[in-house]
């Protein structure tokens, strides 16, 4: 067997094992059974560092990306599909996948161009909130309503983005937490908004198709509607992963490296600055604002407290974890924070405390993230 | 030699003051079409600076810069570069953790197509014109550093600082300026090393038609060697300009780098 073919091989394996802990994890429901787990897991991970696994399934990925791609699309399909009667686990899923479409925004803007932006939720909550609005008040149909999300996140964030082009590092990063802030304390204080009851919002409907039903397939099976969420959830987090994978392989991408690396070299070649700040924060800003509106109609409710300053944290905390710059690395952390706490319900009080000791000990150990990002290929396999 | 009289650069009377530090004092210069100019003088007496205003990282407090017939003072610095000017920095300014050629491709960022469209959606397009950039990056380092040539996608991060220098250099020759701006090129590098910088530079000027050089450098036999003129600035202020013979042997020049006795 070729070398290139036993790459593959441990590719898939990696592949289908993941798919296994995975659908594991979120199916025991004892506490004791997933600490194992996690444990085990754990060393699994480490040992196949130490053999040199992970360099070849990363070299597997490489060299073959359509079809490890393809591969992973598979097993999230087949986890979903595990999952296919039960609420809460695809409940869970869809929110990963809003949570990760967010986080690959956030990459956009901070992970690529060294823009920070810590009022990440408050560009969540702009497309929750402009679903919310939509979706009571008038008859636009939902895609275009989640489209429009957004887009108004968007045009907010190019406010926003006038003060932040003005500062430099950590003044920037004051401004993006005052704006995340005054945005909270606008919907608590705007009664035409819910105020801090926060509004109901209606589930997503699509040519008569309600994504709030429960989906009959014959006398005898009926799968969770969540199905209906997981599916556009996917969708979008497939356009989020293609859109950031072919900019970052492109002139495009090297010019926010270059803005976030060197600004004045940078400058001195030409390379207009605030062009690619403005870009990059708008854009991503657009994804964040699809993903909420998304999540609006999935969870039929929002108020203010959902989108506070510790929620901004949490994004930017994925992106960090998984490894700045990192599509991959990005999946892996969006799953390990939404999942973890939810399924470690035994120690209540602690399980913030716990993930924050697992952030702390990734980037004490690991500061360059779960999956750090390597050097730039703007066609992948290609050797020049 | 000067290829006609056409003038590349011209300072008239550049000032510039950092609070109550004079560093450019009524600097006047000027760089004929096809010449290199060697810019020299004590630490401290202005010559990055004259070239930090000339490319906008500063904006003068007086006098102007004229480039080309056109007086591009206080022009921002993309804009500076897309009039014709490329430079190196005194201390290294890589970006070390990207590779080789996209270090060389920034700097030929003005001629790059940045469309979101082709980009995103022109994936053929642009393979084509990453390839031929490839290629013309390939040949320039090539030139310079072949061992690097074949290392182009390594990181940047991997390579010692002479290596990086030469990588610079490809980095302001790739747009094909008109103006060239060297800030010590060959600070830590060897005699020999120093030779082959400035013949491989030599080299790329006979290809690059009208390229002029403006070269600062402590080296001096390297300015002996390759310049056709010098000016000589202390404290901001041009004390000295000529040939290098002339200027080596002028009173001024001696006292301001040995000191009076």
């Amino acid at each position: 067997m070729t070398d290139k073919s036993m790459d593959m091989l441990i590719g898939f394996v990696a592949i289908v094992l993941g798919t296994v802990f995975l659908i594991t994890f979120v199916a025991i429901e004892s506490q004791i059974e997933i600490l194992g787990l996690i444990v085990l897991t754990a060393i699994a991970v480490v040992v196949s560092a130490r053999m040199g696994i992970s360099t070849r399934i990363s070299e597997a990925f490489a060299s073959n990306e359509p079809l490890m791609n393809s591969a992973m699309l598979l097993a999230t399909l087949v986890v979903a599909f595990w999952f296919r009667e039960d609420h809460f686990p695809l409940l869970m899923i869809a929110t990963v996948l809003l949570y990760l479409t967010a986080c690959l925004g956030l990459n956009m803007q901070f992970g690529y161009t060294g823009v920070v932006n810590f009022a990440g939720a408050g560009f969540f909550g702009v497309g929750c909130y402009t679903a919310a609005v939509l979706n009571q008040h008038t008859a636009v149909p939902h895609l275009l309503v989640v489209v429009l999300g957004g887009v108004i996140a968007a045009l907010v964030g190019s406010i926003l983005i006038l003060p932040v082009l003005r500062t430099r590092g950590h003044y920037a990063a004051v401004v993006t937490i005052a704006f995340g802030i005054m945005f909270k304390t606008f919907l608590e204080v705007n009664d035409t908004l819910g105020g801090p009851q926060g509004l109901k919002v209606p589930g997503m409907e699509i040519l008569g198709w309600s994504f709030n039903s429960n989906i009959e397939i014959g006398a005898e099976i009926e799968l969770s509607f969540y199905l209906n969420y997981v599916a556009i959830g996917l969708a979008l987090a497939v356009l989020a992963f293609i859109l950031t994978r072919r900019i970052e392989r492109s002139w495009v991408g090297l010019s926010l490296d270059a803005v976030r690396l060197d600004e004045t070299a940078a400058a001195c070649f030409g390379v207009n600055i605030k062009r690619w700040k403005i870009t990059a924060f708008t854009l991503g800003n657009f994804l964040i604002g699809m993903a909420g509106a998304v999540f609006a109609m999935m969870l039929g409710f929002i108020a203010p407290t959902n989108f506070a300053f510790g929620d901004s944290l949490i994004l930017v905390s994925i992106v960090l974890l998984g490894g700045m710059g990192s599509p991959w690395g990005t999946v892996i952390a969006a799953g390990l924070v939404i999942l973890l706490p939810e399924k470690l319900q035994a120690i209540q009080e602690y399980r913030f405390l716990l993930y924050a000791i697992v952030v702390i000990l990734i980037l004490l150990f690991r500061p360059q993230g779960l999956l750090p990002r390597g050097l730039r290929t703007y066609v992948p396999g290609w050797r020049g | 030699m000067t290829k006609g009289h056409d003038k590349v650069l011209a300072f008239r009377g550049l000032t510039k003051r950092f609070g109550g530090v004079v560093a450019l004092d009524h600097f006047d210069m000027e760089v004929d079409e096809g010449q290199i100019v060697g810019l020299i003088g004590p630490n401290g007496s202005g010559k990055t600076t004259s070239f930090n205003v000339l490319t906008g990282i500063y904006a003068a407090n007086g006098g102007e810069v004229e480039l080309l017939g056109q007086n591009i003072t206080n022009w921002t610095a993309q804009k500076v570069c897309e009039a014709g000017v490329a430079r190196t920095f005194q201390r290294s300014r890589l970006c070390v953790e990207l590779s080789i050629f996209d270090n060389i491709m920034i700097g030929n960022h003005q001629h790059l197509n940045h469309g979101l469209m082709f980009n995103i959606f022109q994936r053929k397009a642009f393979r084509r014109q990453m390839e031929e950039s490839f290629e013309a990056a390939h040949e320039l380092m090539a030139i310079f550093d072949p061992p690097l040539a074949g290392r182009m996608l390594e990181a940047v991060g991997t390579f010692g600082m002479i290596d990086r220098r030469r990588i610079e250099i490809c980095r302001a020759l790739i747009s094909h300026p008109r103006l060239l701006l060297l800030d010590e090129p060959s600070a830590g590098m060897t005699e020999d090393e120093t030779r082959q910088l400035m013949d491989d530079i030599l080299v790329v000027r006979e290809r690059i038609n009208g390229l002029s050089i403006v070269l600062v450098e402590h080296e001096m036999g390297m300015i002996e060697r390759v310049t056709d003129r010098c000016v000589v600035l202390n404290f901001g202020q041009k004390i000295c300009e000529g040939t290098y013979r002339e200027v080596a042997s002028d009173k001024l020049v001696q006292e301001a780098y040995l000191g009076v006795e």
